[in-house]
């Protein structure tokens, strides 16, 4: 069986940068298992701006990916596409099986996100939040289901106050645990650790790495942290000015463009593009 | 999404004063005016009930459309749309939440101020029977056909169409004919004004409060208009929720 998967497309290629390349998926994805993302030819455009130009990968089940880029590369666009909250202008993102533009509400239940530029309502406590979102998403005992989330992630002491009134760290932790209410399949993160310190950082990066164990999740992550990107992810996809310039495993980008760590991989392509 | 609401009314007794204040206000501002057109002895006096019926009437229409749509505002305000959106809350149960919603905060404002009027300028427009449950269905359903409309654009528009929440229903006001009859409306305008739902309960009103008459008629024809308008008002609340997908300002409204 030829276990290798292409998850560069030829249409992105940019022979100047010659930094798209056909990766090796780990034996155990098989090349004919339905990804859980799959972003084929995806393209979008504001006015005469292309946000988001000819971007195709897939995200196998169960691997954590991370989407990288500066301000403006298009990654918030092609979430949001993949969300189904933007709809594109030509290709299309499915999730488990469906197009996102099309039948989102099909799996919608088995997904969520989570992102420091949406909050949660400030008014309401964060018992509160995670009963109403519980709910939502139809989570079959909710009140367990808290229970849990409060355990896992330490809310014990801030259950009964208001969102609002939260640290940034409390309610990233909050925001990271309502993402996790519905025990998603595709969790879909963009910079889940912006704005914490570096303790709490990794504090949270564990919860996520011992969720995706248990539950064999599939995580695309956006953020701007690469040591958390190379900590967290099997393959990063990073995108300038709205198309992909490079894909792979982070240390094999690392040694394919010489580079110390993924924070030089990141500078170089950026001053390329 | 009712238990969201909830917790967001719960959270704050200046929230829940607030929805009382307003028409309090307005209506001791009409209940004094009447009082004193009731005993000027005056031509005016024997039409000075209508006037605080409108008021009260025509408080229905614009608070019941300005629950719906606050109700609403109030996910982008609080930066949540986004959340929402991405959960597997569908189109129609969002708007069914904004109208049940907007049905609690109307009663919440209302049901206090009709019973004030009551006392203090002895008005009952309980008094009005089975005319005025008839007036309040179609009301509340015109408010909820413009709320949808007006929650669309928000949507469409971002919080550049905020103001809309609070002034599309003066529009409506010199035409829905709340004070006088649509006699008194220019020839060429009485179409217009028949063709909006809220004169037919303006003009439903005045059968019941100067002729004692109760005109099924006009509530009905208004029924059937509001199916209408409903219809209209959730096609263009999913045309224009679906145009924002184009747009793609869903992640970061409110910001």
């Amino acid at each position: 069986m030829n276990n290798t998967i292409k998850i560069t497309p030829d249409k992105n290629t940019r022979p100047a940068t010659g930094a798209l390349a056909a990766i090796h998926a780990p034996a155990e994805v098989k090349a004919d298992a339905e990804p859980a993302i799959a972003v084929e030819d995806l393209c979008k455009k504001y006015g005469s701006h292309w946000a988001v130009d000819e971007v195709n990968f897939i995200v196998p089940k169960g691997w954590t990916v991370g989407l990288l880029g500066g301000n403006g590369a298009g990654k918030t666009t092609t979430i949001a596409m993949i969300m189904g909250l933007v709809i594109p202008t030509a290709g299309r993102t499915k999730v488990l099986g469906c197009d996102m533009a099309r039948d989102r509400h099909k799996v919608l239940s088995r997904m969520n996100f989570e992102s420091p530029y949406v909050a949660l309502p400030a008014r309401l406590t964060v018992r509160e939040n995670l009963t109403v979102f519980g709910r939502l998403y139809g989570v079959p005992d909710v009140k367990t289901r808290i229970e849990e989330l409060i355990e896992d992630f330490d809310l014990g002491d801030i259950l009964d106050r208001a969102t609002g009134r939260l640290s940034a760290g409390q309610k990233t932790r909050v925001s990271v645990a309502k993402a996790l209410i519905n025990d998603p399949e595709v969790l879909l993160l963009d910079e889940p650790t912006a704005s914490l310190d570096p303790d709490r950082a990794e504090w949270v990066r564990s919860r996520l790495r011992a969720y995706q164990a248990r539950r064999g999740a599939t995580i695309l992550l956006s953020s701007h942290n690469m040591p958390e990107v190379e900590e967290l992810c099997d393959f990063v996809v990073i995108m300038s000015k709205g198309r992909v310039v490079a894909m792979g495993p982070p240390h094999e980008l690392v040694a394919r463009f010489k580079c110390e760590d993924l924070d030089g991989v990141f500078i170089h392509l950026a001053r390329v593009a | 999404m009712t238990t969201r609401y909830y917790y967001v009314l719960r959270s704050s007794w200046l929230r829940l004063l607030e929805l009382i204040y307003w028409p309090a206000m307005q209506m001791l501002v009409w209940g004094f005016l009447y009082t004193y057109l009731y005993d000027s002895k005056s031509s005016m006096a024997s039409t000075a009930g209508l006037l605080l019926g409108a008021v009260l009437l025509w408080d229905v229409l614009f608070r019941g459309q300005l629950g719906f749509t606050f109700t609403f505002l109030e996910e982008i305000w609080s930066r949540n749309l986004a959340n929402l959106m991405m959960s597997p809350l569908k189109p129609a149960e969002l708007a069914a939440s904004l109208m049940l919603m907007s049905l609690i905060r109307l009663l919440i404002g209302t049901i206090p101020v009709t019973i004030l009027t009551w006392l203090l300028f002895g008005f009952n427009i309980y008094a009005l029977g089975f005319g005025l449950f008839a007036f309040l269905v179609n009301l509340v359903l015109t408010s909820w056909a413009i709320g949808l409309a007006v929650t669309g654009l928000v949507i469409r528009q971002g919080l550049g169409a905020e103001s809309l929440a609070y002034s599309i229903m003066i529009l409506l006001l010199p035409l829905c004919c709340v004070y006088y009859p649509v006699w008194a409306l220019p020839v060429w305008l009485q179409p217009l004004a028949w063709s909006l739902t809220p004169t037919y309960v303006f003009e439903g009103m005045r059968a019941i409060l100067l002729d004692g008459v109760f005109r099924a008629d006009l509530m009905i024809e208004c029924l059937a208009l509001n199916a209408v308008y409903l219809g209209l008002g959730f096609t263009t609340f999913i045309l224009l929720l679906g145009s924002a997908r184009h747009r793609g300002g869903l992640l970061t409204m409110g910001e």
